[in-house]
């Protein structure tokens, strides 16, 4: 018997394979990770361990005797190269390896800056794996000047560790405000001014023109005609979900790898879960990049995997943490048409998005209540009176009493 | 190391040695045991890390910040004596001997 691999050791894998065994899967398993380090979680690397404040070891989702212990075969820093799926085998490492069953949980890669505008000069990171924190550490060094590229959640957590450990920090976002992909403009307008209190300097609307210096990195030029004198540069401007090997074994590909509500791809023999993998929601198709939809997604595939035929059903929710301030997101925004805001204590807000009557989505700034009321009555399907949201004399346990179905007789009248 | 037992919603007993420093939740993911989620990962984000402390040790336990107070609030079924968010109990030799139960579900 051959078993079942599984390709890609990160969130998604790690979660994959555990699944597997508890849900009763005894024939052989196989873990792949391109990394030398066993999986581990990803989120701490722009947050407390970029900083130093957390150790290597915990970031691992399990300590490396779990994967024996549950008798899989962790295999640490092979690449797999070339998927037959006719033949139901796979190349790693210059070894050849059959499958009866295969899961794709390869993650996304970093876009870069092309060579052409200085992408390749020493002093420029992205931020997507320990290789990269571990590298760019020595310099994070009070007083030095740091250019941040790009005002998506991972950017501004950087420019707040960075901001925190006393670097000079200048962020440049191209979009007219900062999280514009990701937030209203109230979230933009909260953390621009929590980064500007702790001495960042905001360039909204502002793009690089390239990157300057022989060798290493020296200085950025701007679009707006300035140019900035820089130490390092942090380059994050989003990820592309990794599908070259999938579509290189002729996998469908869709923004992502294609699935179906399962987690099948083209192929009856192959599963995809994760930041790598598109899936039908709501009648439109997504691809979600976060820890929670990574472990949903691959818990539900390994029992799919075994016969279980259960469709996913994503509960997105997310957070970000900078400066003592956290962040937590329930819900997809997308096709919000308005926001209502409700002021908590002190620095704490929240951010709630409606589409007509639907509560979509929520951010809540410091405010853990406001996160757990709002997640509960979207993964309910409810929605609740925005007036009501918004009057802070409302009690948050009132209005999950209250919350219900959307009310579907006033559109149809 | 110290001695911590976990009892699951089924009753199903693991009592496991913790090293000093590590939380309780680390303690229950690295040994495989059943019943604590920790999604964020001891993020403090997500909630599902949830237990309920055997009364004998709930005043041994340092106390609950605001914040988690806040989480525990809407969690499943808080008790709000004995429930704890495990990623913020850090183990220290005065836990030898802690007990903990999980809940029905983490939501
Ligand atoms: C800096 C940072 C901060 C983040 N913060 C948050 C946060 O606060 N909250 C949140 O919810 N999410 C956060 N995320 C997103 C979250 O970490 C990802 O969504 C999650 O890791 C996805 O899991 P995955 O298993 O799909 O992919 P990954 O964790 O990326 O794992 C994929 C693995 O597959 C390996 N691989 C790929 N191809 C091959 C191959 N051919 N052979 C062998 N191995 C291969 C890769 O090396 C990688 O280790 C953050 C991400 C980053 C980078
Ligand atoms: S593990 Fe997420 S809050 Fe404790």
């Amino acid at each position: 018997m051959t078993g079942i691999v599984v390709v890609g050791g990160g969130q998604a894998g790690a979660s994959l394979v555990a699944k597997l065994r508890e849900v009763g899967y005894s024939g052989r398993l196989t873990l792949i990770c391109g990394e030398r380090v066993p999986p581990y979680q990803r989120p701490p690397l722009s947050k407390a361990y970029l900083k130093g404040d957390m150790d290597r070891e915990r970031l691992f989702l399990r300590p490396e005797s779990f994967y024996a212990s549950q008798d899989i075969d962790l295999r640490l820093g092979d690449w797999v190269t070339e998927i037959d799926p006719a033949a139901r085998l796979l190349k790693v490492g210059g070894e050849t390896l059959a499958y009866s069953q295969l899961a794709l949980t390869t993650g996304s890669v970093p876009r870069r800056l092309p060579a052409l505008i200085g992408g390749s000069l020493g002093g420029v990171y992205v931020i997507r794996g320990l290789a990269d924190i571990d590298a760019m550490a020595p310099e994070f060094v009070a007083g030095r000047r740091l250019l941040i590229v790009g005002g998506g959640y991972i950017g501004l957590e950087a420019a707040a560790v960075a901001a925190s450990l006393g670097l000079e920090v200048t962020l440049i976002e191209a979009a007219p405000r900062i999280l514009q992909r990701v937030a209203a403009p109230e979230t933009s307008d909260y953390f621009r001014a929590l980064h500007a209190a702790h001495g960042v300097r905001l360039l909204e609307g502002t793009s690089l023109d390239r990157l300057l210096g022989s060798g290493t990195v020296r200085a950025a030029a701007l679009s707006d005609g300035r140019e900035l004198e820089t130490d390092f540069v942090l380059v994050g401007v989003g990820v592309s979900p990794a599908t070259g090997l999938a579509e290189a074994a002729g996998l469908a590909i869709d923004n992502g790898i294609r699935t179906d509500e399962q987690g099948r791809t083209s192929d009856p023999a192959i599963w995809a879960a994760g930041d790598c993998a598109s899936f039908p929601h709501k009648g439109t198709r997504i691809r979600l990049e976060s820890v929670g939809h990574a472990i949903d997604h691959a818990e539900c595939v390994a029992a799919n995997m075994i016969g279980v035929d259960r469709a996913y059903i994503a509960t997105p929710w997310f957070w970000s943490d900078q400066y003592d301030v956290k962040l937590q997101i329930a819900g997809l925004n997308t096709g919000y048409d308005r926001v209502v805001e409700r002021s908590g204590e002190s620095l704490s807000t929240s951010i709630w998005y409606y589409k007509g009557d639907q509560l979509l989505a929520v951010d809540a700034v410091n405010d853990p209540r406001a996160y757990m009321v709002a997640k509960r009555i979207i993964e309910a399907g409810h929605t609740v009176d925005p007036q009501l949201v918004q009057d802070p004399d409302t009690d948050l346990r009132h209005l999950l009493a209250i919350a219900a179905a959307p009310d579907t007789s006033a559109a149809a009248s | 190391m110290v001695a911590i037992t976990y009892i699951e919603h089924n009753g199903t007993r693991h009592t496991v040695d913790v090293v000093v420093g590590k939380t309780v939740m680390e303690g229950a993911r690295d040994n495989g045991i059943p019943g604590i989620e920790a999604d964020c990962g001891g993020a403090f984000a997500c909630s599902t890390c949830h237990v309920y402390v055997d009364p004998a040790w709930v005043d041994l336990l340092p106390a609950k910040e605001a914040m988690e107070e806040d989480m525990l609030d809407f969690a499943y079924e808080p008790d709000p004596v004995r429930s704890r968010l495990t990623c913020q109990v850090k183990v220290t030799d005065g836990l030898k001997g802690l007990v903990v139960q999980m809940p029905e579900k983490q939501i």
